[in-house]
């Protein structure tokens, strides 16, 4: 069984028909890129997969338990971590705050949500005392997330580390997205989802995005990632799925989902009409396209 | 049954004209304006003075109503709504309490506490309908209603500039973008709804025959209800919303008596939140928006002080008795350290979680009652009153309050606002408890290990070591993995939900400890008192302690110890204050918010 399993999700927002039967797998260690053109349903289908939003049909299953329609929070225990794509750092807290909160989940003993009204009022005052009393399995327990924080921090080389005691709304927008993603390390996640982790950042700045990607990706990190920009896509997933109108258009090796030519349609629509000469073009259309996918950026 | 009708369409029109008021600034500027009941009532005293003064006839008189109280209306907006724009919907919040708490407390020092009458000048000409009596006035407030209305709509649908509030209500960045001159749509909005409400306020005067300082505050909780009913920013919602609760409210003061009016209106308040937040005619809610990046309020880090400074100050706090050979600053300064350990409590709310709660003193009743009832109608010890009632006051405190908890922003704020209500009105009403209006007297005062601490020097000292107890834990709290996840739901909700941490549980954690503390300080304050009625902690003491972290600095505990002390020490020690008092709340409210918002003892960044 996969990892992750995304079977035939529906959603509707009013009229529109926002994801229509959406089914994908991510496999142990795998990196999943979903691509598409704005509005095709990427940014929900990670809302539904992080249970930030429940579907209407359709089941998700992580490591062979369903997932859908649990609370975001419980989701996360799960070992669920997303980054958001605009970039949501809690921004009065230093950095090193934001990745320790990402390890909120991993406080055992004291954050277990508890189950039925009476295990959960239980396990609140027990955090309640805990968090007063601070006893020293407690510390040491902090002071190893605390250590393990800052060699999160350390992937992005001396970008972050040096600034782990300033509020994070100090930081550029890139080294927002940078905590963005330690905070989600942070959680130890069995899927990490990432939504666009390299929008707004300039081509060196991608070009170290794509690094620490991939180094994730060697260090056995399964991943789901939402991309705009083509290069990067191609560069480190393994499989591609281009959504379309809230469907699934073509899925499959990076390559071979690059020249399907109904992605192109998806994106730059029907050329075939007004091409001068239909097959001729074919090879320059193609080219164009990827164009036009790199260039929306 | 038709008396209830008619009553209800009477005292419906009277709640709309403060009720669209309402609906249109929240529209504009995006706030529930809490200084409205404030114009109401000056509105009603302009008229007041108008008729009953200088003997003028009702036209005029409503004239100068309405002039004085758009004037009102802009001058609210000039001082306390637009320098505040740009800091969000909260800070706007706590700018027109602070306004309507100037305005509410300079009517007592123009026109005196105590209630006027104010005589009808219409024709007392009447007839009979079915069973009932209908009067001129009632046909004339019908008229009044059903016309502003009228002329309102005429204006929002048929004139430029309403076309412009509507685009403003809408989308303001749009609406700017076309070339709407947002501040004039802000203005005229305020003026326009300050007229509604200066007359609301004439029209309420006349048909109960009279008028007083504080009648606004109802008029605000009524015209928010309604406003809530009909979903806020919509105004033909507003009007149905106000229908809605004068019949609702009409048929309940027949069957259950006067005393539940006030509650009726709360529970509807309170339900409306709670299963109807967007407002009847509303649909059902879609997904929350994504915030755009960078707009982030930077809150200004703790000052630093020196290791000893902690310590020495605790050290001197202890040997003051021993210094001072009059007691009356040690009377002062206990009652400073009940307030101090309220502060302490709601910046655990307010200040570390980011959560607005206008219903503190709700907490601090809860734990005066338990403590009242326990030690003087169980006898129950003191000392195990002291544990066992704010454990009780806790935990009703985050029962009453968790359904709320999944609101957000304003919305909570006037949640907990209703709640703090609802807790007073149950005391008020729950006679077999709680003695109704009575209160509870003669209670024991403090009585620890067989000591009877009467003496100034000991009840000052009791205060102060609970306080301490409080701090402490507060500190330890907010230093733990605890403050860094509340400190996550003030920042951003969702981020914080999606890394684990709940926002129910969260928050609970935040209202238990804090209704915790609270009701500690309501034990105090009722053994100190030796009495407790239900008026004894009132919204106004909600203000007035959320004044004291602003003052002290947002989720910083020296600073809300700080901010009490001052409070309350500043008006006893300065004796001409003292009738100003919260005038100068108001005041130093807006005034902080406006120069040093981070607070004295936080650093700006």
């Amino acid at each position: 069984m996969s990892l992750l399993s995304v079977r035939n999700v529906h959603k509707h927002f009013g009229g529109l028909h926002a994801l229509r039967g959406v089914s994908l797998d991510l496999e142990e260690g795998e990196t999943v890129a979903i691509i598409g053109p704005n509005g095709a349903g990427k940014t929900t289908l990670f809302n539904l997969i992080s249970c930030e939003d429940s579907p209407d049909e359709g089941e998700i299953w992580l490591d062979g338990r369903r997932i859908d329609g649990l609370p975001p929070h419980l989701a996360a225990a799960r070992g669920l971590a997303r980054t958001f794509q605009n970039g949501r750092v809690f921004g009065n807290l230093t950095v090193l705050e934001n990745v320790l909160l990402g390890a909120h989940t991993r406080l055992r003993g004291l954050t277990d949500p508890g189950t039925r009204p009476a295990g959960a009022v239980f396990s609140a005052l027990r955090e309640i005392v805990l968090g007063i009393v601070q006893p020293r399995r407690f510390r040491e327990l902090e002071a190893e997330l605390t250590a393990e924080a800052l060699e999160i921090l350390s992937i992005f080389g001396d970008r972050l580390i040096p600034r782990f005691h300033q509020p994070a709304y100090s930081l550029s927008y890139a080294n927002r997205r940078r905590t963005e993603l330690a905070r989600a390390l942070a959680l130890r996640p069995r899927v990490l989802l990432l939504d666009e982790p390299t929008a707004g950042m300039n081509p060196t700045e991608t070009d170290e995005m794509t690094e620490v990607i991939l180094k994730l990706q060697r260090q056995g990190q399964s991943m789901l990632l939402i991309e705009h920009k083509l290069e990067m896509v191609m560069a480190v997933a393994h499989r591609v799925v281009a959504l379309d109108a809230g469907e699934v258009l073509v899925s499959g090796p990076p390559e071979q989902v690059r020249s399907d030519p109904r992605l192109i349609e998806a994106y730059v629509g029907k050329t075939a009409d007004t091409a001068p000469a239909g097959a001729a073009a074919a090879g320059g259309t193609r080219f164009g396209a990827s164009a036009a996918l790199t260039a929306e950026v | 049954m038709l008396d209830q009708w008619i009553n209800g369409l009477v005292i419906g029109n009277l709640y709309m004209l403060t009720a669209i008021g309402i609906t249109q600034i929240y529209g504009v500027a995006g706030v529930v304006n809490f200084a409205h009941g404030s114009i109401y009532m000056f509105g009603a005293y302009i008229g007041w003075m108008a008729i009953a003064w200088w003997g003028w006839p009702l036209f005029p008189a409503i004239a100068l109503v309405l002039a004085g109280s758009a004037l009102l209306g802009l001058l609210l907006e000039r001082v306390a709504v637009r320098p505040f724009a740009r800091q969000g919907s909260t800070i706007l919040l706590l700018t027109t309490i602070a306004a309507g708490l100037i305005l509410d407390n300079a009517a007592q020092v123009i026109w005196g506490p105590q209630t006027q009458a104010l005589r009808n000048p219409l024709p007392h000409w009447h007839f009979q309908l079915g069973n009932s009596t209908v009067t001129l006035l009632d046909l004339f407030i019908l008229a009044c209603g059903v016309g502003t209305a009228l002329l309102l709509h005429l204006f929002l649908y048929r004139s430029r500039a309403g076309w412009a509030v509507r685009a403003t209500a809408q989308d303001r960045e749009a609406a700017l973008q076309m070339g709407i001159d947002a501040g004039r749509v802000s203005r005229l909005s305020f003026a326009l709804a300050g007229a509604f409400a200066g007359l609301s306020g004439l029209l309420v005067g006349l048909y109960f025959s009279n008028i007083y300082p504080t009648m606004g505050a109802s008029a605000t909780l009524k015209g928010t209800t309604a406003a809530l009913l009909g979903g806020l920013g919509n105004v033909p919602g507003a009007i149905l919303g106000a229908y809605v609760l004068g019949i609702v409210e009409a048929f309940s003061v027949e069957w259950l008596g006067s005393s539940y009016r006030n509650l009726v209106a709360v529970v509807l308040l309170i339900a409306v939140l709670l299963f109807k937040p967007r407002g009847l005619l509303a649909p059902r809610r879609a997904l929350n928006p994504e915030p755009t990046a960078g707009t982030f309020i930077p809150h200004g880090r703790p000052l630093r002080f020196p290791r000893w400074a902690a310590p020495a100050a605790v050290a001197a706090a202890f040997v003051l008795p021993l210094a001072l050979a009059n007691p009356y600053p040690l009377q002062v300064l206990s009652i400073g350290w009940a307030f101090a350990l309220m502060a302490v409590s709601l910046n655990l709310i307010s200040g570390t979680t980011g959560q607005i709660s206008l219903g503190h003193a709700g907490f601090v009743t809860l734990g005066a009652y338990a403590s009242a009832i326990f030690t003087s109608r169980l006898d129950l010890p003191f000392s195990a009153s002291l544990v066992i009632s704010p454990v009780i006051a806790a935990a009703i405190g985050v029962l009453l309050c968790y359904p709320a908890l999944r609101l957000r922003g304003q919305y909570l704020a006037i949640a907990t606002l209703g709640l703090g209500e609802a807790i007073s009105l149950i005391a008020l009403n729950w006679d077999a408890v709680t003695l109704g209006p009575l209160g509870i007297s003669n209670i024991q005062p403090p009585k620890l290990f067989g000591y009877e601490l009467v003496s100034p020097a000991a009840q000052y000292l009791l205060a102060f070591v609970i306080l301490l107890a409080g701090v402490w834990i507060v500190h330890r709290l907010s230093r733990s993995h605890l403050g860094r996840a509340l400190r996550a739901v003030r920042e951003d909700e969702v981020a914080a939900r999606a890394f684990g941490v709940g926002l129910s549980r969260y928050k609970s954690i935040a209202f238990g400890v804090s209704a915790f503390l609270a009701a500690l300080a309501g034990v105090l304050l009722a053994h100190s008192y030796s009495y407790i009625a239900p008026d004894t902690f009132t919204f106004a003491l909600s203000i007035q302690v959320l004044t004291m972290i602003i003052l002290g600095g947002r989720d910083n505990i020296a600073g809300a110890v700080l901010g009490a002390v001052l409070l309350i020490a500043l008006p006893e020690s300065i004796r001409f204050l003292g009738e100003y008092r919260f005038i100068l709340y108001g005041l130093l409210l807006i005034f902080m918010l406006r120069f040093r918002p981070c607070g004295l003892l936080n650093a700006r960044t």
